[in-house]
């Protein structure tokens, strides 16, 4: 089964969070911006190349990389 | 683009935590807060300051610092930059960190975002864990009714264990209640625990486990904080607690064993430093959730629709690089229709008074050796300076600062990020470009909003490549009166519009390929992490950015340049007259420089404009317009064509005007970008790297296009 990351959710999908496989600072950036087990995050839109993208994590809109979105296991 | 005294000033180190107290009995208010919920205006409307608000994350970098009276106290309001949590990932994280732990603050106001209180009380719960000596403020609270969020700030603040104060700062709304309790928590002798997030059993018992071997400790530091980050100390933490405390925790033996035998009895209960952060972070979420469960009532859980509708139109594949390109023509041609009358109004006004104050000093026998340096001189050149720059400058300022108060600017940023990426930089470098157009120091000292210190650092040493406001109205004029002067009406503005976008976008490319080069060669790296926040936007208050913009940036860069064109007046006055063998010392240093000049396309006077406009780039066209009329004929410079005239009769050409705009748009940045990068970047090498890059493109460029219409088209 393909892993179903923030990165491959499509636009306006809600999803919730499984698992963050980033690590370090980035991973406690991740964190302390709302992306525990279990938070909701909905893909908005996207930038013109299609990365980054941005999602609605705790009601702010925050940009995401694709390095750092698909680093995050969701469902 | 927060340019403004602050940020450009003797204040541009605010690293430091040096408090201006106005008496020893001030008390100290530290305003922290997460990235853009208005700490700024918060901290604006407390003190009447203006300093500089903008409607993007990480615009505040430095320390700011104001004072407010209430009853008869004093209090010294310090405004912190924003900061998602204190485990600092980011310069700015470090200084909010430090300054909450060590500053010696009397109160901490954290000032919170209504509309995303979850996360914010992610701050809030940090901050009660290291001092009870907290208000929480939220804030819009207008823009929170709009998206029919309820707060209850009573049950808020039954929870939490300290005031909470609900503002609408923009509105001025709830700022005397915030007063109040402020005076209330510093008054306080004793106050009641804050709220604590409990943790895991295993992590509260390896908190116990530190905390007693750090009972004789004596600092103002909450043991509890302290031992739950000794279990996971960074390298940051860790020196400014040696720097705090005077000694190295670490370093004593029964300090460092319990810390051993903790991490040991987390270990054997499965928690790794990964896991131990992890669990921390999600127990102080899962704590914010019950509190926003009795607190916070969302009676509209849909995302607003219109915020969204726009965002994918200004994102949008198709029309996101189209709108960003047309927003930056419109703007731009704004500039230079609106300029053209008011430039012309002043400069005749301007040099009309020249004739009479040199009539009024004849006139009362003042001695012509002391009235004519300072009228043909310094007066000259002043002249120049306020009409060549006064008027862009009044209409392009206000103009941003309308697009960076709507909250446009964070999404340019998202735009062009991919091709950062792709240049191993980072997007916010976006933002630091934006900044650079109004005054590249500002944007120098703007780039603490990027974490990753090798992304910083390319984006410090490229911020000159966009021209700033100094450099503007020459490239404007010299476009007009070189590339759109056989046209007229609004032919000729949409075509020099068209050459200014065409300038500014070569200096946006140029700034990619630097990016691109210096990742790949001095700075090699892969590009960090990139998370953006991007805010909702928000109704600019048309006249507070109106004011702001021409009395706090317009004025200011304005007096700048006044004060360095004056001296420099001056010496060109001096230079012009002063002969040594027959020929002026400007001729002979002009000599010097021409044969080298020539080979650029440009020659001896304006490479030596260049020179000596150093101190600031917005005299560099006055400075060799002065020096060309003092070698000619003196012209009444009532317009761009008589100016032109002047020009032509020196030689010049549309190549020489080419390399004149290319060689403005790169060379070594003014002394005050210098010092910022200095300052910034504490290297001497790297200064000299950002003295060079963009100076040897510059030159390197010219010489190719001079070489090329030389050989190709024989001139």
């Amino acid at each position: 089964m393909k892993n179903h990351t923030l990165y491959n959710t499509p636009v306006g999908e809600t999803v919730r969070i499984c698992k963050l496989h980033a690590k370090g600072t980035i991973r406690r950036r991740l964190l302390d911006i709302g992306l525990t087990k279990g938070a909701k995050a909905t893909c908005l839109y996207q930038s013109p190349a299609g990365d980054p993208k941005a999602y609605l994590i705790r009601g702010a809109v925050i940009a995401l990389r694709s390095e750092q979105s698909r680093q995050i296991e969701v469902k | 683009m927060g340019l403004t005294n602050n940020s450009t000033g003797s204040s541009a180190n605010a690293f430091d935590l040096d408090i201006k107290k106005t008496s020893p009995n001030d008390v100290v208010v530290a305003l922290a807060g997460n990235p853009n919920v208005g700490k700024s205006t918060v901290f604006n409307s407390l003190t009447g300051l203006k300093q500089h608000t903008g409607n993007w994350p990480g615009k505040t970098v430095g320390n700011a610092q104001g004072h407010y009276t209430y009853s008869g106290k004093t209090y010294t309001l310090v405004d912190i930059p924003g900061a998602y949590s204190l485990s600092a990932h980011s310069a700015e994280e470090e200084i909010a960190r430090d300054f909450i732990c060590f500053g010696g603050s009397d109160v901490t106001v954290v000032v919170c975002d209504a509309t995303c209180l979850l996360r914010n009380l992610n701050l809030v719960l940090q901050t009660l864990e290291i001092t009870n000596k907290v208000v929480v403020c939220v804030n819009l609270m207008d823009e929170a009714k709009r998206k029919k969020i309820e707060i209850n700030c009573k049950k808020l603040s039954k929870e939490l264990g300290v005031p909470v104060v609900a503002t609408s700062a923009r509105e001025g709304k709830g700022l005397k209640i915030l007063t109040e309790a402020i005076s209330r928590v510093a008054a306080a002798n004793a106050l009641p625990k804050g709220c604590w997030v409990v943790y895991q059993p295993e992590i509260e018992e390896a908190i116990d486990m530190v905390m007693s071997s750090l009972k004789n400790l004596k600092a103002h530091i909450n043991l509890r904080w302290l031992s739950l980050q000794l279990l996971d100390l960074d390298e940051s933490l860790r020196h400014a607690l040696i720097s705090h405390l005077g000694q190295d925790l670490m370093a004593i033996p029964k300090i460092a064993d319990a810390i051993k035998k903790a991490k040991e009895h987390l270990a054997a209960n499965g928690f790794d430093e990964v896991r131990l952060r992890d669990a921390v972070v999600a127990d102080i979420y899962k704590k914010a959730e019950a509190i926003c469960k009795e607190a916070v009532l969302y009676l509209d859980t849909e995302y607003n629709r219109r915020q969204l509708k726009i965002d994918r139109l200004v994102t949008g594949k198709a029309t996101g690089i189209p709108i960003m390109i047309l927003l930056l023509l419109f703007v731009l041609w704004l500039t230079i229709t609106g300029a053209n009358y008011p430039s012309a109004l002043l400069s005749s006004a301007l040099f009309k008074l020249q004739d009479y104050l040199l009539a009024g000093f004849a006139a009362v026998d003042v001695p012509a050796w002391l009235y004519e340096p300072l009228v043909l001189g310094v007066y000259r050149v002043l002249a120049w300076v306020v009409s060549v720059m006064l008027p862009p400058m009044a209409i392009f300022f206000p103009l941003f600062t309308l697009l960076e108060d709507l909250g446009y600017l964070p999404r340019v940023a998202f735009n062009l990020d991919a091709c950062f990426k792709k240049c191993h930089a980072c997007g916010k470098q976006a933002l630091t470009m934006c900044m650079g157009f109004g005054c590249n120091a500002a944007g120098v000292v703007g780039c603490r909003i990027i974490d990753s210190p090798r992304e910083r650092t390319i984006a410090i040493l490229t911020n000159c490549f966009v021209p700033c406001n100094g450099r503007f109205p020459g490239l404007i004029a010299i476009i007009t009166m070189f590339f759109v002067a056989k046209t007229t009406g609004i032919v000729a503005t949409v075509w020099a519009t068209l050459c200014l976008a065409f300038v500014i976008l070569l200096g946006i490319g140029m700034t990619f390929f630097a990016s691109f080069v210096l990742s790949k060669t001095l700075f090699k790296g892969i590009p960090s992490a990139f998370t953006l926040e991007l805010p909702p936007y928000r109704r600019p208050q048309i006249g507070k950015v109106i004011v702001r913009s021409v009395f706090d940036r317009t004025l200011f860069v304005l007096g700048r340049a006044v004060a360095m064109a004056a001296p420099a007046g001056l010496v060109i006055y001096v230079m012009a007259n002063l002969q040594i063998g027959g020929l002026s010392l400007l001729a002979h240093c002009a000599d010097f420089l021409d044969p080298f000049a020539r080979l650029l396309g440009l020659d001896g006077v304006i490479l030596m404009a260049f020179i000596l406009g150093f101190p600031a780039n917005e005299i560099v066209i006055p400075i060799a317009v002065m020096a060309y009329m003092s070698t000619g004929v003196i012209t009444e410079m009532e317009s761009l064509n008589s100016l032109q005239m002047v020009l032509r009769a020196q030689g010049w050409t549309w190549l020489t005007a080419a390399c004149t705009i290319i060689f403005s748009m790169f060379h070594w940045p003014c002394s005050t970008t210098l010092i910022s990068i200095k300052k910034e970047t504490g290297s001497f090498f790297l200064t000299a790297v950002g003295f060079l890059l963009p100076t040897l493109v510059g030159m390197l460029l010219c010489f190719l296009l001079r070489s090329f219409v030389h050989i190709f088209m024989g001139l």
